[in-house]
């Protein structure tokens, strides 16, 4: 059953409903980067609950004007409208009055929002005994979708995700380097606008898939997963809207396949979990790597701390030091030297002396400001710097060891 | 309206909504002035995994293991929070919306999995809850009030709250202080000696316990309208600490009492049969004041502060 949703063989609706939703999850995840990378992610999270009023607006407006009410394109473009005048009140909040911009935003979803609660009680009384299912609008549904609607949903997200794709040189310019795009002669204000409804686009697009409530993690979670394998924007731009679009895929497949998993919630769990996973392995910047980094640099720490000592013939009572060194064969258990590990000693003791000696003279001061410890001196000497060097030692007096 | 209806209707869901306005107002103030306004929406979306994790273990609705699984999940999520903020060096808004969002998914999917439909637990009553049915049985009247028998019969929602505001009120007298200078000047809070991270750690507790405490009877959107909104109207009106924080306590009372009241008896007026959702409404009247402190309020412009005095 898994299988067929994800080979799209559970029929005409489930398969519109699955490639628009990828549609959607990769407009949501190229068009998050650029939110992300202005540090303005949680705004969408304002839009989508400012849809709420919009909806149920609408649907009393089409019920009013004698029709049925759950046109689903008068409804989104209801929740459009609304979501606008979401997104305006931020920014007249957050530029006008003192407010910053996350009390704006806190403000206008939790009021936007209340406010679309009480017009759904409204409804609920208005036409008693006809299903509005505007509910459905909370946390998505695709369960039982018309086939025109589930058109309209495949058809918009293409749109958009067409829309995301052409605006991507000017949204990446204003995303990094606002400056250098107004010397270009580009209008960074009106790019910052055309991403907004970029993000409007893709919230109403998604309100009946994945709901107003949790809309805004398919704009935050990919770019924040791409982030990690990557420093480049191109690539985050794509690894995040490939990751949006995966998740959605998944999510819409899994919830077509089995009873009583609602699709918004499982395309968010779908997408986190890639997220975790890149936390853990991401080559750079993932938790593995990082352990394993951190672990391998206290080793050379302990090794080198132990080498010095060694020169010294001071004992080592360091027992990762100790078990270090014998594990290299460069000392006995009983804390003696090897003759490799005297060697090895006696090295990592010249090299010390060496370093002093550079860290004395202002002219290896480039050299010298990479002294921690650890860089071996013949990568910031050449050798016949190093021979200068030992030659200067060598007047100094004799290097013991 | 007389009191043998007032009473027992109106009265405890009214101040049910008043004490958990201010409850969650006074530490707002603190939080939308340290840039942190949208905690309290974090907050509010993963009390619905705590409840249902509680649920599933418990297999009852009840009190104290709900207020319990609650408060781990919010701790979780902020531990959640700090760690991917860290490790993945990502700015607190994009951190805090990934936890959230995951956490709240993830609680609707529980749901959807078990079997509540015994119990009345499902996403619309973690949303706006139902303030309307804290109905008080045993009144008859105002005497009520003074009638020790009926007085055990009051829903166990008013004593909780009146006790939560009591708590977060006594934290914020007790370290109004610290509080003032570590949010205004968190270096020199620091220079002085102060440990401004467990002071703001505690902040965010207290908010959490706020938000808990609130959602049972009126739902998260009130939670996240009282956090930010009276304390961001009262930012507005004034310059000085002290007098902000008087602002959001009335102005949260206004919102609370005025939503309630239009809620239960505006469709009334207007010839409508049904009342509306009064958490709804005390969200709406909440913004209404804002809006208007934003176009009338004395200090809404940036740099329009009073001479230090």
């Amino acid at each position: 059953m898994i299988f067929d949703a994800l080979l799209l063989q559970l029929g005409y609706n489930a398969t519109l409903v699955t490639l628009g939703a990828a549609l959607l999850g990769m407009a949501a995840g190229v068009g998050g980067t650029f939110l992300f990378l202005r540090k303005r992610a949680l705004v969408s999270d304002a839009i989508s609950h400012a849809t709420l009023p919009g909806v149920a607006l609408a649907f009393m407006v089409m019920v009013a004007l004698g029709g049925d009410g759950r046109n689903l394109i008068g409804l989104l473009g209801g929740a459009a409208i609304s979501a606008a005048a979401g997104l305006l009140l931020v920014s007249w909040l957050s530029s006008k009055t003192r407010l910053a911009e996350d009390a704006a935003i806190g403000s206008v979803l939790s009021v936007f929002f209340g406010f679309g609660i009480v017009l759904l009680t409204v409804i609920q009384t208005m036409s008693a005994g006809r299903q509005a299912g505007l509910e459905g609008f909370l946390l998505g549904s695709t369960a039982g979708m018309l086939r025109s609607d589930a058109l309209v949903i495949a058809v918009s997200a293409a749109v958009t995700l067409a829309l995301v794709l052409l605006m991507r040189r000017p949204l990446t310019l204003a995303a990094f380097d606002p400056e250098y795009g107004t010397s270009l002669g580009q209008n960074v204000p009106r790019t910052d606008l055309a991403m907004m409804g970029l993000v409007l686009a893709v919230t109403v697009v998604g309100l009946k898939i994945v709901g107003l409530i949790l809309i805004v993690a398919l704009l935050i979670i990919p770019p924040v997963t791409a982030r990690f394998w990557t420093e480049r924007t191109n690539y985050v731009v794509l690894i995040s809207g490939l990751l949006g679009g995966v998740s959605a895929y998944i999510g819409a497949a899994l919830s077509a396949a089995l009873p009583d998993v609602p699709t918004g919630p499982i395309i968010v769990l779908v997408g986190f979990a890639l997220f975790l996973i890149s936390l853990l392995l991401a080559p750079q910047r993932g938790l593995v790597s990082a352990v394993t980094r951190h672990l391998g640099y206290q080793r050379q720490v302990h090794l080198r701390q132990g080498l010095l000592a060694l020169a010294h013939g001071q004992p080592i009572y360091e027992r990762m030091t100790l078990r270090l060194l014998r594990k290299r064969g460069w000392a006995l258990p009983d804390g003696v030297a090897t003759p490799e590990g005297k060697g090895r000693a006696a090295k990592a003791m010249r090299d010390e002396t060496r370093w002093q000696e550079i860290r004395r003279d202002p002219a290896f001061e480039v050299a010298a400001s990479r002294y921690d410890g650890l860089t071996e001196i013949e990568s910031v000497l050449t050798p016949d710097q190093i021979i200068e060097v030992d030659r200067r030692i060598g007047r100094a007096g004799p290097v013991p060891a | 309206m007389n009191g043998a209806e007032f009473v027992p209707l109106s009265l405890v869901p009214m101040l049910t909504g008043i004490f958990v306005a201010v409850a969650c107002a006074l530490p707002g103030n603190f939080l939308v002035l340290r840039r942190q306004a949208l905690i309290g929406d974090a907050i509010s979306h993963v009390v619905l995994p705590g409840i249902v994790v509680a649920f599933l273990i418990t297999g009852v609705v009840s009190t104290w293991p709900m207020l319990l699984g609650a408060a781990g999940a919010a701790v979780v999520a902020v531990v959640a929070i700090e760690a991917v903020r860290r490790l993945g060096r990502i700015e607190a808004g994009a951190a805090m919306g990934v936890i959230f969002t995951a956490m709240f998914a993830g609680g609707v999917l529980l749901l959807e999995q078990s079997d509540t439909s015994s119990v009345h637990l499902d996403v619309e009553h973690a949303l706006y809850g139902n303030l309307e049915s804290l109905i008080w049985l045993d009144a008859t009247g105002w005497s009520s009030l003074w009638d020790w028998q009926a007085l055990k019969g009051l829903p166990v929602e008013l004593p909780r709250m009146a006790l939560t505001l009591v708590v977060v009120a006594a934290f914020i007298a007790l370290f109004w202080r610290p509080l003032k200078i570590s949010t205004f000047d968190e270096g020199f809070a620091q220079t002085i000696g102060m440990r401004t991270g467990p002071l703001g750690l505690a902040l965010v507790i207290m908010a959490a316990i706020a938000a808990v405490a609130a959602f049972d009877a009126v739902g998260s959107i009130i939670v996240i309208a009282m956090f930010i909104c009276p304390p961001a109207a009262a930012r507005l009106m004034t310059n000085q600490l002290e007098h902000q924080v008087a602002w959001s306590v009335v102005f949260a009372v206004i919102a609370a009492a005025l939503g309630y009241v239009i809620a239960g008896y505006g469709p009334l007026w207007i010839g409508l049969q049904d009342s509306v959702s009064a958490a709804g409404m005390i969200a709406t009247m909440s913004g209404i004041i804002l809006g208007l402190a934003a176009l009338f309020g004395p200090h809404r412009l940036r740099g329009s502060a009073a001479p230090i005095g």
